[in-house]
């Protein structure tokens, strides 16, 4: 069509170039970011006439709220950057007298008979108020987790030499090859049942019950 | 230097690329209306707490959303001050969550059905009353598995104000 001496045609070979730049600039821009937080299961809704089982005291260790975010654990107001501490203690306790069918071979803790005698009764109770800061719980949610982890964590490095959250994080992320996978199910359950996460959760207090 | 001074009249005519930008400007539309960047606008203050014993939240076809907190500043008039439940679009009571998750359920493919998770965002300063009750609420549902969506970080951040 041009003739020839006609004036030249606009290149226009860079537009495609200019819109390939765009297209990956959305392509890379809307990989919407995964969230991430705490994992939890509630208890299953069941009518109240149900006998609760009987719990030894010493099986629990108790952690309360208050509206302005004190902790009151185990009938003693603690700084909350002690709770994982304590609990870690409790957890791993293994108070159970060594020869009984509930001994822990594994705990090392203090084996104090007075707290818990194993991981797997060990129970921990969280009761908040009414008007407790959500962020407080998170903290305090966090903690507890985090002291299940660090004990979790020990016992991989002692059976496996491995972090069990990379363990899990592996386990559970949907890229990681079947094959792996497999061969992780079985380790993760295994340190899962050496330290069951036991935590129970009270109905909100209402406001002024816990001091 | 004779090679490249080509007779003009036996030139091959270049192939037209005209038209790539076209195609690649069609694939550049598809993207941008096909990718969702947010299903919802938040309509609540959403700072969520830190936390750092955090698992990710994968597969998103398997969450369903929870908002809660302070409606934001435009919204105060109308809702108050007071932390709000928003499901979807729009802001919602305690009681109005049970069925907004079986709705949501019914939605989603049969076999994911069971392995729902409800995210909870929730704002740092809300109270844990209002989380109780939704807890509950869930209970009533069956969707038990929940996740308390945090930002990654060091959870004593929170206790600060």
């Amino acid at each position: 069509m041009a003739r020839r001496g006609g004036a030249p045609e606009v290149n226009a070979g860079s537009m495609a170039d200019i819109a390939f730049l765009l297209l990956i600039f959305f392509l890379v821009t809307t990989t919407i970011e995964t969230d991430a937080g705490l994992d939890r299961m509630l208890p299953p809704f069941e009518p109240p006439t149900e006998e609760p089982p009987i719990i030894k005291e010493k099986n629990i260790f108790t952690v309360n709220i208050n509206k302005d975010g004190q902790l009151l654990v185990e009938d003693e107001l603690t700084n909350i950057k002690d709770l994982r501490k304590k609990a870690v203690a409790f957890l791993d306790n293994g108070g159970a007298p060594s020869g009984s069918p509930e001994y822990c071979s594994y705990c090392q803790g203090k084996h104090d008979p007075a707290s818990s005698d194993n991981p797997d009764k060990a129970i921990i109770s969280l009761k908040n108020d009414r008007e407790t800061k959500y962020g407080t719980y998170i903290t305090v949610q966090n903690e507890l987790v985090g002291a299940y982890n660090e004990l979790r964590n020990r016992e991989a490095q002692r059976l496996y030499k491995q972090n069990f959250t990379d363990m899990e994080a592996a386990y559970l992320n949907p890229e990681t090859p079947s094959s792996i996978r497999d061969g992780l199910k079985d380790k993760v359950k295994k340190i899962q049942d050496l330290f069951p996460q036991k935590l129970s959760e009270a109905e909100a207090a209402p406001p002024g019950t816990i001091n | 230097m004779s090679k490249f001074n080509k007779k003009k009249g036996s030139e091959l005519p270049a192939v037209n690329t005209a038209s790539l930008p076209d195609i690649v400007f069609m694939l550049l539309f598809f993207f941008m209306t096909v990718t969702v960047m947010k299903d919802s606008t938040i309509k609540v203050e959403n700072t969520l707490p830190n936390a750092s014993e955090t698992k990710k939240l994968e597969k998103k076809d398997r969450v369903i959303y929870i908002y809660v907190g302070k409606p934001t500043p435009e919204y105060q008039k109308v809702f108050g001050t007071e932390p709000k439940i928003q499901l979807n679009d729009k802001f919602a009571s305690v009681s109005e969550v049970g069925d907004y998750i079986l709705q949501e359920r019914a939605k989603k493919a049969q076999e994911l059905q069971n392995v729902l998770t409800t995210a909870l965002k929730v704002d740092k300063n809300a109270n844990m009353g209002l989380i109780s009750d939704i807890k509950q609420e869930l209970r009533k549902v069956n969707a038990l598995k929940i996740n308390y969506t945090t930002y990654e970080g060091d959870a004593f951040n929170n206790l600060n104000n």
